[in-house]
């Protein structure tokens, strides 16, 4: 039984892993095009959050968990184009300081919408429960979401390794020198990514808010997670961050298995031990405008 | 130019999200004729949701006290801050007092920043209401002259489930499985709550420490179901209470859930039919007396929403702070001890009085045990708990529900 009991949180974990997942790969896509490292992406988390429950307030779950990230990719598109256009070039250490600063100045302007008491949410009831699959229990609801991270994943992958808005992006990673040589402007295609990015965090948000506290500080709470995993991918890396995220999810369930009071602590330990043994990460990439 | 590598930036930036969690403090002004009230409270972390309902009601009191006249005919100033964490609760409260020059301190939810404050109070001797914490140990080994404790303590709590729990016949013989909150409130939550099912005959089976930041409850749901309990007991805090109980209900698992510790705050943002079992509470605003009524109207009426058991014990600790100043006349901590420790009764909008117990400075007063009600009988989203009967019952001395002195002992140096 001992080792059934492991599987299931083995297999809770790779559940776990896709909620990681719709935060980082955002996170790691700004990353390694823009070089930006956006401290800001749990807002955008938290605002998807928001919004998919004030939206289910007026037209329900389903058109919530759609309209919502929407509504934040849009939101993307000012945030690159007022904010982070002007830090490509200039030292990193500033658009670390804007992000930071737009993180905090967006926890606030929630406080001050919605109040900093919690807003309730619940999952809707036809997703309720769990079901058994031999030894293993899964929640309804965790299933789905698991779904939808699997067709969210397959779009991007093939919209970064099946067409040419790929391609660029691909490329504009490792050269832009040389994609600039070809007289391609990246600026449209960086628009695009954290549009793609930011999005995804907005939809991680909209599906966690029915199982979590929505709070105003809910985005500073995930951003260190999906640093973490994004760190443990390593850049440029898409297949990284996906089997990154995967095993930080296995190893916190394992841990609290054995050892649970040392279960929020593993994911560090775990970063400590990939980084020592492979400084870019797992399958990070040698990137020179980074080195 | 210095130029950081980026790759280098992307690694510590991690640690920079982290401080994010960091508040920013009021801009006080100065004026000598006012009376000054420190008050700190979590507005940020995982109680912040409950401490900025705590806030509102001691900005409340402070209206109503000015407005009847304020202290000795001066008005209150109050400093109301966000406490972050013990080490930042102790350094604001420490200002405050030297800075500052508030008279007095109040505030408070987290167990662990109260001790802290609770040490800067006896330093300084200055008198330290601490409103909503709730470990034992703060009333016992860590008492002190100049710390008085308004809300019920965990033993209390306990009681107050217990016996509900017991008059349904869910004790004896029971597999308890229970889940605590990895601070000094948990453990000391869990202390009592071992006493209880041990004095009761109840099996504690599995227990489960839990990281105050913990989001994600699948885990151990996981080792709950493995366990096979008849109840499972939360013991948990703050915005812990909301995530387990959230997740608790989306995997549906079929054994009882209740707990020793529960905000009304917490309850709210559950969400429709998420929340179920047995809980305490300390006061709720459908109760049925004038005062409380009164009080639950002016709060809805200047905040919009009624109020949350922290919002009441603020309310209720500042009033009776300065009735107490008023009737002494004087705002010098020595005589507001002398006076408080003359066991005072105080009308706290409640069906009987409270009163400070001189050797511990508990505040004694009723507490309730709880149930959820069906989403039909619901008048608004507010409406959700059913009280139960009073604790202890009508007839019974008030501090029969409280550790005596040898469970909970207290040595007040003088």
């Amino acid at each position: 039984m001992q080792i059934g009991f492991l599987l299931e949180q083995v297999v809770n974990g790779l559940v776990l892993g896709g909620y990681y997942l719709l935060i980082a790969l955002g996170l790691s896509l700004i990353f390694s095009v823009g070089g930006i490292v956006n401290l800001a992406h749990g807002a955008f988390y938290a605002l998807g959050a928001y919004l998919s429950v004030e939206i289910t307030g007026h037209l329900g779950f389903g058109p919530a968990v759609v309209l919502s990230p929407i509504a934040v990719a849009l939101l993307g598109i000012l945030f690159e184009r007022f904010i982070l256009r002007r830090f490509y070039t200039a030292d990193p250490i500033l658009s670390l300081l804007v992000t930071f600063g737009l993180a905090l100045v967006a926890e606030q302007a929630i406080r001050i919408i919605w109040g900093s008491a919690p807003l309730s949410a619940s999952i809707p009831p036809a997703f309720r429960g769990s079901v058994v699959v031999g030894d293993f229990l899964f929640s309804r609801y965790r299933l789905l979401i698991l779904a939808v991270v699997a067709l969210v994943l397959l779009g991007v992958w093939l919209l970064l390794h099946k067409t040419s808005f790929g391609r660029v992006v691909r490329a504009g990673i490792q050269r832009p020198d040389m994609v600039a040589a070809l007289g391609i402007r990246l600026q449209p295609y960086m628009t695009a990514v954290v549009m793609l990015g930011v999005g995804m965090a907005a939809l991680g948000g909209a599906f966690f808010a029915p199982i979590t506290v929505v709070h105003p500080a809910m985005g500073a709470e995930i951003i260190t997670v999906a640093f973490v995993v994004v760190v443990i991918g390593g850049l440029g890396s898409f297949w990284g961050v996906v089997i990154a995220a995967t095993l930080v999810g296995v190893v916190r369930g394992i841990t609290i298995h054995f050892v649970p009071a040392a279960g929020e602590a593993s994911i560090y330990v775990l970063m400590f031990v990939v980084l020592m043994l492979r400084p870019r990460g797992l399958l990070g990439e040698r990137i020179e405008k980074f080195e | 130019m210095i130029r950081t590598s980026r790759r280098t930036l992307l690694t510590t930036g991690a640690a920079f999200a982290g401080a994010s969690a960091l508040g920013f403090p009021s801009i006080v002004s100065a004026q000598t004729d006012k009376i000054k009230i420190g008050h700190v409270t979590p507005l940020t972390g995982f109680l912040g949701a409950i401490g900025s309902y705590a806030q509102l009601g001691a900005k409340l009191a402070t209206a109503d006290i000015n407005q009847a006249g304020g202290i000795m005919g001066r008005p209150i100033d109050l400093i109301s801050e966000d406490s972050v964490n013990p080490a930042t609760a102790a350094t604001k409260a420490q200002r405050m007092i030297e800075q500052d020059g508030a008279v007095v301190l109040l505030g408070e939810i987290s167990s662990a920043s109260s001790l802290t404050i609770m040490q800067v109070a006896e330093r300084n001797r200055k008198v330290f209401f601490s409103t909503g914490a709730r470990s034992d140990a703060l009333r016992g080994k860590n008492c002190n002259k100049y710390s008085f404790h308004c809300d019920i303590p965990n033993t209390v709590m306990v009681n107050a489930v217990g016996t509900a729990l017991l008059q349904k016949g869910m004790v004896k013989d029971k597999k308890f499985f229970t889940l605590t909150a990895d601070y000094i409130f948990g453990h000391d939550l869990l202390k009592a709550a071992k006493s209880f099912f041990d004095a009761n005959k109840a099996n504690l089976i599995g227990d489960e420490l839990i990281a105050t930041d913990v989001t994600d409850f699948s885990p151990y749901l996981l080792k709950i179901r493995q366990a096979n309990p008849d109840v499972v007991c939360c013991n948990l805090a703050g915005n812990q209470v909301t995530n387990l109980v959230k997740q608790y209900a989306e995997f549906g698992l079929p054994y009882p859930l209740v707990g020793f510790n529960l905000n009304t705050g917490d309850a709210w943002a559950a969400g429709e039919g998420n929340l179920s079992g047995t809980w305490p509470t300390v006061w709720y605003h459908t109760l049925d007396n004038p005062a409380s009524q009164a009080f639950v109207a002016a709060f809805a009426k200047a905040y919009g929403k009624p109020p949350e058991n922290h919002a009441w014990i603020d309310y209720v600790s500042l009033k009776l702070l300065a009735q107490a100043m008023n009737e002494i006349k004087s705002t010098d901590s020595g005589a507001l001890i002398a006076y408080f420790e003359k066991e005072t009764q105080f009308d706290i909008m409640k069906a009987r009085k409270g009163y400070f117990r001189s050797w511990d400075h508990q505040l004694v007063q009723e507490a309730y045990p709880f149930t959820v009600k069906p989403k039909t009988e619901m008048k608004d989203k507010w409406d959700m708990l059913v009280l139960g009967n009073v604790v202890p019952a009508p007839g019974e001395p008030l501090d029969s529900i409280y550790p005596n002195k040898t469970q909970n002992p207290c040595e007040m140096k003088a």
